[in-house]
């Protein structure tokens, strides 16, 4: 009997289409019976594709492919897309009610590409409002449960699309990072997440948050068919002022050219501040125990410490709820989304709308960001955060000019019960504390799976490298995925 | 009402119309007439996920200007986020610069030298920022108070506009005037902005009359208006301090239609405009080696024009000056020349004291002067050969300007050549001297009587009898009659 679509890596997938072993339509097929299945327990998606259109776009890939005129590394492969993340056409709310009847005119650079290599779109994740959470909770369109755990969080904000790769609803997806939004529910869930190089994947058409810190990032069930979407979407966007004009490389390329002699080029550091303050004994032990393994491996691992990592949270609350109350502020109903039906001038109109179109979250935000670039409190608060981004920077260039790879947990716990933290924003704030720095320096960072607390719960462990170092990156997570054996694994929900 | 002194400095915004794209985005800025919401994409509508991506012409264009200005350029350009909630702000903040919290202007410094009653004057630039127009709100019935709702067009917005901000060095709303039509001027020479066009230049001016405040005004289109608004709030503050009123400090329209200047609605507390930098666009670097292949890429500007003019034509420096105050009227001037061929000097003065005397009497922009240099040259041919008077060449002048004949077809038309026939006019004078006996009496002994009689050719003529010759034959005529020859 023959092993079920949705089980399949997406290179496996790719390959099976790409022989004829697998016609597209029967793919598509699958992962809708699939998602049927689940998606009541699970809530990953806010807007799913109707089957027709599906079936209908999937008929179309099957003849080209017959006639011999397939193009694209993703021929014929189902993707999410996490929904703040611009489709042509198809509704993108950003898990915010202010937003809940709004359809982009344009699509995302990155789903541009997508669409060349010849992905489907399956439907668009569900995510914290405006990326604003750990959890998945703040979404409007309800929280999104985790499949290793249904009492549990998905970890967030990219909640949605981890929890449909660890549902087996969807092979592959993209997320967004601005403090941890793709390494902490790929934690959460047993996923692998990355977070590239600020610059390396166009932000054009991702809605933005905190515009300095966020990236847009692969994420799947190995680190493989994380490197091939890495592939398609890592290209110089003139749509984007922040992009980088970098040579393309092929990450799944550089894995299995670099895989076997890792140990004696690459040095290891573990950031000792890291396993400290807050990091439950669980999942510390789960993280130690890799790093031992990878000494018996002949790996030189030292324990540094980089003590200015106890100012990395504050600093990026700020900076970020600072650009998130300036991001948002173009949210009024005028020109699209929800407007309040109040009658009145503009400034009573705004007022309704934002008020009753942002939850609780995102209005924290916008509050404390309002404050903190208001004049007199300008210099206290954001100029100094600048400061210390500034600083922090500084101390891990220092720690990349010895060591190649740095690694942490990526949560400070293994995921916790919906409703647990979300009464309590300091302790929800405490879940970044592990995966802002990487936003702050802008370095690359993944989460891979690193074992499951209690036999059942999931836990990551998160490693850095230099900017633009993502090869490199990618060809350590694959060595610890073998370590591991920790791979392509499917909640049976 | 004594006078007071009065400090007037203004905010200049320019729209960089050369450009044809807006400042962040591909869209066309050739919004005029257009459609509401045609020249709209996702980045200049603020939708979601949209980034702004600067248009490197822009920053070209805007250190000619700083150049132009005198300005000093930093080598580092920075945009910063100007918040406030305003419909007509798709994204309700302004992408602009700053120069506090690390940010930069593009320019700092600098000067104009404006020329008034015959004497230079400098008048300091305090900075020169680049940023982006807003939409534009549309009231339905014309009027904010009466339209039931409101309505927004965004093809004006992501427009580039330069913002040129003065020192408070103008002293009267003359001074203003000229810095607006020097600044006009260079930006013509430039190419940068055609300011022609509705609302491609606009001022905002902020005055303080001795023993008031700074007040601020909105909402002017043109330099002649800003004349008029500043002499407005001269006329008003002064009659408030003279009462002993305390002029306060605010903000007030100019309601282009009443011609007057009306506050706008006092704001309870200051706005916090919370300026940060905008991360989307990463710093700009700007090298000596740009700004060099720049300046050297500038065509010449009014002042060096009017030196040449002065240099090669023999003007006076003052007739230079104004030649240059728009690039119009300097090309116009230099075109006619060509045709001409004859003295500049000559050419200057027409154009000077009567061309340019009838344009500003009927406040014509230069879009409606239809004139052609050819025709200036042939007028001054037809002076020079004696064809025409001076009189009739400022009688047909106006028709010349706004018809665009050629001065050959209105002479015909209304029949104007000059009467230069000694033996007609002899006729003439005859008939005058018959219907006026007793003035002749008077011309034997009274010169300014001849005057007169002289007059009365003219007169009859319609302008057309050759002023000389006709004098000449009077006086031989009133010798005759002196001599009995003639008799009357």
């Amino acid at each position: 009997m023959s092993v079920k679509a949705y089980r399949l890596e997406a290179l496996e997938i790719i390959r099976n289409v790409k022989e004829g072993n697998l016609c597209i339509t029967d793919v598509i097929e699958e992962f809708l019976e699939r998602i049927g299945r689940v998606e009541k327990k699970i809530n990953a998606f806010i807007t799913l594709r109707s089957k027709d259109e599906l079936l209908q776009e999937a008929k179309i890939k099957d003849r080209l492919l017959k006639e011999g005129k397939a193009r694209g590394l993703l021929f014929g492969l189902p993707i999410a897309i996490k929904d703040n993340i611009s489709t042509k056409n198809l509704r993108t709310t950003c898990g915010s009610k202010i937003l809940y009847n709004y359809i982009p005119p344009y699509d995302a650079t990155v789903v541009k590409l997508l669409k060349e290599e010849g992905a489907i779109i399956l439907g668009k994740t569900n995510m914290d409002e405006f990326a604003m959470g750990s959890s998945t909770e703040t979404s409007f369109y309800g929280p999104t449960r985790n499949p290793w755990d249904l009492e549990r969080v998905p970890g967030g904000s990219s909640g949605g699309s981890a929890a449909a790769l660890a549902s087996g609803e969807a092979p592959l997806a993209l997320g967004s990072d601005t403090g941890g939004s793709v390494r902490a529910p790929a934690s959460f869930t047993a996923t692998v997440g990355l977070k590239p190089t600020y610059g390396l994947v166009s932000r054009y058409g991702l809605i933005a948050y905190a515009n300095s810190l966020e990236q847009i990032g692969p994420m799947g069930r190995t680190v493989r068919d994380v490197a091939l979407l890495l592939n398609v979407i890592s290209r110089y966007d003139p749509y984007d002022g922040t992009s980088l004009k970098v040579k393309r490389r092929d990450y799944l390329e550089s894995i299995s050219k670099q895989l076997d002699d890792l140990h004696r080029r690459v040095k290891v550091a573990v950031v000792r501040e890291m396993f400290e303050e807050g990091v439950s004994k669980e999942v510390v032990v789960i993280v130690r125990n890799i790093v031992n393994k990878m000494v018996k491996e002949g790996f030189v691992v030292d324990e540094i410490s980089i003590p200015v990592i106890k100012y990395a949270l504050p600093t990026y609350y700020i900076i970020a709820m600072s650009e998130a109350s300036s991001n948002l502020a173009r949210y009024d109903g005028v020109r699209y989304g929800f407007r309040a039906n109040v009658h009145g001038d503009w400034n009573e109109v705004f007022s309704e709308t934002r008020g009753n179109g942002f939850g609780k979250e995102v209005k924290r935000r916008i509050i404390m960001g309002t404050f903190a670039l208001s004049a007199g409190y300008f210099d206290q608060y954001y100029l100094k955060a600048l400061k210390v981004r500034t600083l922090i920077i500084k101390e891990f260039k220092k720690a990349f000019e010895k060591y190649s790879i740095l690694i942490s947990p990526t949560m400070p716990t293994p995921p916790f019960k919906l409703g647990e933290k979300i009464a309590d924003p300091l302790a929800m704030y405490m879940s970044d504390i592990e995966t802002v720095t990487a936003n702050i320096v802008g370095i690359p960072a993944i989460s891979i799976p690193a074992g499951f607390a209690e036999g059942k719960l999931p836990v990551g462990i998160q490693l850095m490298a230099n900017y633009l170092k993502e090869d490199l990156l990618l060809a350590m997570a694959a060595f610890i995925e073998e370590l591991t054996g920790l791979k392509n694994l499917i909640a049976e929900v | 009402m004594e006078e007071r002194d009065v400090k007037i400095g203004l905010e200049v915004h320019v729209q960089l119309t050369a450009l044809k794209t807006k400042l962040f985005c591909s869209c066309s800025s050739d919004y005029r007439g257009k459609p509401p919401n045609t020249h709209v994409c996702p980045v200049c509508l603020g939708l979601p996920g949209a980034l702004p991506v600067v248009n490197r012409k822009a920053i070209d264009y805007a250190v000619m200007v700083a150049l132009a200005l005198n300005s000093k350029i930093n080598e580092k350009i920075v945009f910063f986020r100007k918040h406030y909630f305003y419909p007509d702000l798709p994204k309700n903040f302004q992408i602009t610069q700053y120069d506090r919290a690390g940010g930069a202007p593009i320019a700092i410094g600098g000067f104009l030298k404006i020329n008034i009653n015959g004497r230079e004057k400098i008048i300091r630039i305090r900075r020169i920022n680049i940023e982006e127009d807003p939409g534009k709100l549309v009231y339905p019935t014309g009027s904010i108070t009466t339209s039931p709702y409101t309505l927004v067009d965004y093809n004006r917005s992501g427009i580039a506009l330069l913002e040129i901000v003065t020192e408070p060095d103008m002293s009267s709303p003359a001074e203003a005037r000229a810095f607006l039509n020097k600044l006009r001027s260079i930006l013509e020479h430039l190419g940068v902005c055609d300011c022609e066009l509705e609302g491609s230049m606009r001022a905002d001016a902020n005055i303080s009359v001795a023993g008031g405040s700074r007040v601020e005004i909105k909402n002017i289109g043109s330099p002649k208006d800003v004349e008029k608004a500043l002499a407005y709030e001269i006329i008003r503050q002064s009659q408030a301090i003279s009462k002993g009123i305390i002029v306060k400090s605010e903000t007030r329209h100019w309601d282009d239609l009443r011609k007057v200047t009306v506050p706008l609605r006092v704001k309870e507390e200051e706005q916090d405009y919370r300026y940060f930098p905008e991360a989307d666009i990463p710093p700009i670097v700007i090298t000596k080696d740009y700004i060099e292949k720049i300046r050297k890429s500038m065509p010449e500007l009014p002042d060096a024009r009017a030196k040449r003019f002065v240099r090669n034509y023999g003007l006076t420096e003052y007739e230079a000056q104004v030649l240059v105050t728009s690039k119009w009227l300097a090309d116009f001037f230099e075109e006619s020349l060509k045709h001409y061929g004859g003295k500049p000097k000559k050419l200057a003065n027409i154009l000077i004291n009567d061309f340019l005397r009838w344009v500003h009497e009927k406040e014509l922009e230069p879009n409606s002067i239809k004139a052609k240099p050819q025709h200036m040259a042939e007028l001054l041919k037809l002076l020079e050969g004696k064809v025409i008077s001076i009189k009739i060449l400022k009688n047909i002048l106006p028709e010349i300007i706004v018809s665009g004949k050629s001065p050959q077809e209105i002479i015909s038309e209304r029949n104007l050549v000059k009467i230069s026939d000694k033996e007609v006019i002899k006729k003439i004078v005859l008939e005058v001297f018959i219907e006026h006996k007793e003035s002749v009496r008077d011309a034997l002994v009274n010169k300014k009587a001849v005057h007169y009689l002289i007059g009365q050719v003219m007169r009859k003529t319609r302008g057309k009898a050759d002023p000389e010759l006709t004098h000449k034959i009077v006086l031989e005529m009133l010798e005759k009659v002196r001599e009995g020859e003639i008799r009357i």
